[in-house]
């Protein structure tokens, strides 16, 4: 008798997967792993066409990989943790084909223009070669990057609470914030790099102001929107104003806070990356500005997905902390 | 107070209540720039222990008046003493259970029934007082449990654990059952009876069921439609657990009924 498990495969594959953590992808780990063995041996053994290094480093890592999925398909029966990565199996093996097309049409056939394709060879020799300077400026762009946004995060926060609590705080603030907050932060560029001291300090306060405007105006309105009923209970109990907001108002507008830490650091990555590129002579920004005029197109790919690694990361962490933090949440709102 | 004296078994075993005097209370809102009012003169007066509903059509205002004797607003006219002192703000020795549980959804039930020990900064040398208060309601199982987790009957037993951690010695109750299902209704209605005995504090519910308030109180006071007045003031000597066909109940049940204007439909 045909089970539906063996008429849909697929799905009903990737629906065991998180029960007993043997999905069926497993047997695809084993064909990844021997697609990127065969990557590997493309790029040993097929002679390259264009002038590049790096050749055996990346046939290795390749093999390396592979050598490593095999692994895990080997060692899927001993651990369940291991058998849980059969879930990357299909993007594995997309990867190897993908890497091959790439690494033939560049390095061995040189079919597609230099420098604005680069291939893999030269890619792998952005991070042996230079990872010292790609790292100084990771550095420095997550030492500006953290510092802008905690002051901008924490400078929001405080006025959105302000503006949703106190009458006399909204008169005063809001019509500054309904003129100056729309307004762009990169525009103030010009203006910060001219009154501040250092470009570090200009970059900083750029930042800092992008990230609290969108923080401010959502603190402010998960404050404006606790329900009195809220605050009738905790008066009735004999709560005072500083128990009002701190034990109330916070914790019941912090959804909403963090919807504008989201939306601060977003805004915060572009300001970022304009500031290097036009004022800081440090950074993932100024390092693209750099790569790309020398021509070295391969830095510049290199440096974006060094970037790309260090937003995600970023995001990933706030997501981390808004789990712990609004964790009752779970069951209230789609997660 | 004196008609009532001879009838021991519907008092609480011991009084831990206050009085509370109502007078001349006018009160009321302005709405689109007009003076809407809620309550006119109004005067009534309770003793410690007494259990009393307040019925009135939905809307005219009771829940208003509740309020008022919260502290949570000020009366326009006339004045609220309880034992004498007048209210001036709302105090945790009058505490409010409110038509919905208003649980905080961030706090577990221990945490949302710590809340008023917490906010007068008792929770340190009090917390036995909770675990106390949630076993009374039957809610001692659920301590680390969040409020979307509860049914609404447990809610609303939650909130009721929440004022009582307090001590209160006037119990405020805005329709604290008007949510729930019937079944649970009546259950509830029984525990919030054996607890008022038990703890002999004063009692003021609001109520638009005319069976509930007969069943749980020692006066049930009828408000006309709004803007409020006092309408009638009955004494329901009956001792408990009350038994809703008994005769003198569904006397009251009519007369009260009729001084609500539904006599012809029933």
């Amino acid at each position: 008798m045909t089970t539906i498990a063996e008429a849909a495969p697929g799905r009903v594959g990737a629906l065991r997967a998180g029960d007993d953590g043997r999905p069926h992808s497993l047997g695809l780990l084993g064909v990844a792993g021997l697609l990127w063995l065969a990557l590997a041996a493309l790029i040993l053994v097929w002679p390259d066409a264009q002038d590049v290094e790096r050749t055996r480093a990346l046939g290795l890592l390749a093999a390396g990989l592979g050598v490593g999925q095999l692994a895990v398909w080997a060692g899927r029966w001993f651990s369940p943790r291991l058998a849980r990565l059969g879930r990357f199996a299909p993007w594995l093996v997309v990867l190897a084909l993908w890497l091959a097309a790439w690494e033939a049409a560049t390095a061995k056939l040189d079919l597609l223009p230099l420098p604005f394709f680069p291939s893999p060879q030269a890619f792998v020799e952005v991070y042996t070669d230079d990872w010292r300077r790609l790292g100084d400026s990771l550095l420095a762009s997550l030492w500006l990057l953290v510092r802008g946004f905690a002051i901008g995060a924490a400078i929001g926060f405080a006025i959105g609470v302000a503006l949703g609590w106190s009458k006399r705080a909204g008169y005063w603030i809001h019509p500054i914030m309904r003129v100056i907050g729309p307004l762009p932060a990169t525009a103030w560029l010009p203006l910060a790099f001219f009154v501040f001291p250092t470009s570090g300090s200009a970059s900083t306060f750029l930042i800092a102001l992008a990230t609290a405007f969108p923080v401010t105006v959502l603190t402010w309105s998960g404050v404006a929107g606790v329900p009195t009923a809220y605050y009738d209970v905790a008066r009735t109990l004999g709560a005072t104003q500083r128990f009002l907001i701190l034990k109330v108002a916070i914790p019941a507008a912090l959804p909403h806070v963090f919807v504008g830490l989201f939306m601060g650091l977003g805004s915060s990555f572009a300001v970022l990356v304009v500031a290097e590129m036009l004022g800081v002579k440090s950074g993932l920004g100024w390092y693209l500005q750099w790569a790309q005029g020398w021509a070295a197109y391969a830095n510049m790919y290199g440096a974006l997905l060094v970037m790309a690694l260090m937003c995600s990361t970023l995001i990933t962490l706030l997501f981390r902390l808004r789990d712990r933090l609004l964790a009752w949440q779970k069951g209230l709102v789609k997660w | 107070m004196v008609a009532l004296a001879h009838k021991p078994a519907v008092w609480p075993e011991k009084l831990a209540g206050v009085s509370l005097a109502v007078r001349n209370i006018d009160h009321g809102f302005t709405l689109h720039g007009d003076y809407l009012p809620v309550l006119e003169d109004v005067s009534f007066q309770v003793e410690p222990g007494e259990f009393v509903a307040l019925l009135g059509p939905s809307g005219c205002g009771k829940s208003t008046l509740l309020r008022l004797v919260a502290g949570l607003d000020r009366p326009r006219r006339g004045s609220l003493t309880v034992d004498g002192a007048e209210v001036t703000g709302p105090d945790p020795s009058r505490v409010v259970v409110f038509q919905d549980p208003t649980l905080y959804p961030w706090r577990t039930v221990w945490r949302n029934a710590s809340l008023g020990l917490e906010a007068r900064g008792l929770l340190k040398q009090q917390r036995g007082r909770v675990d106390e208060a949630l076993a009374l309601v039957g809610l001692d199982k659920f301590a680390k449990a969040f409020p979307h987790q509860l049914s609404g009957g447990m809610a609303q037993r939650a909130s009721l654990a929440r004022a009582l951690v307090n001590d209160p010695t006037l119990l405020i109750l805005d329709e604290p059952l008007g949510k729930l299902d019937s079944l649970t209704r009546l259950t509830m209605q029984g525990e919030l009876t054996r607890l008022w005995q038990r703890r002999g504090f004063t009692v003021l519910m609001v109520t638009h069921d005319v069976e509930e308030a007969l069943l749980l109180s020692n006066r049930v006071i009828v408000f006309s439609d709004r803007p409020a007045r006092l309408r009638a003031d009955l004494a329901v000597d009956l001792s408990y657990p009350r038994h809703r066909d008994h005769p003198e109940l569904l006397r009251l049940r009519r007369e009260a009924l009729g001084l609500l204007g539904l006599a012809g439909d029933w």
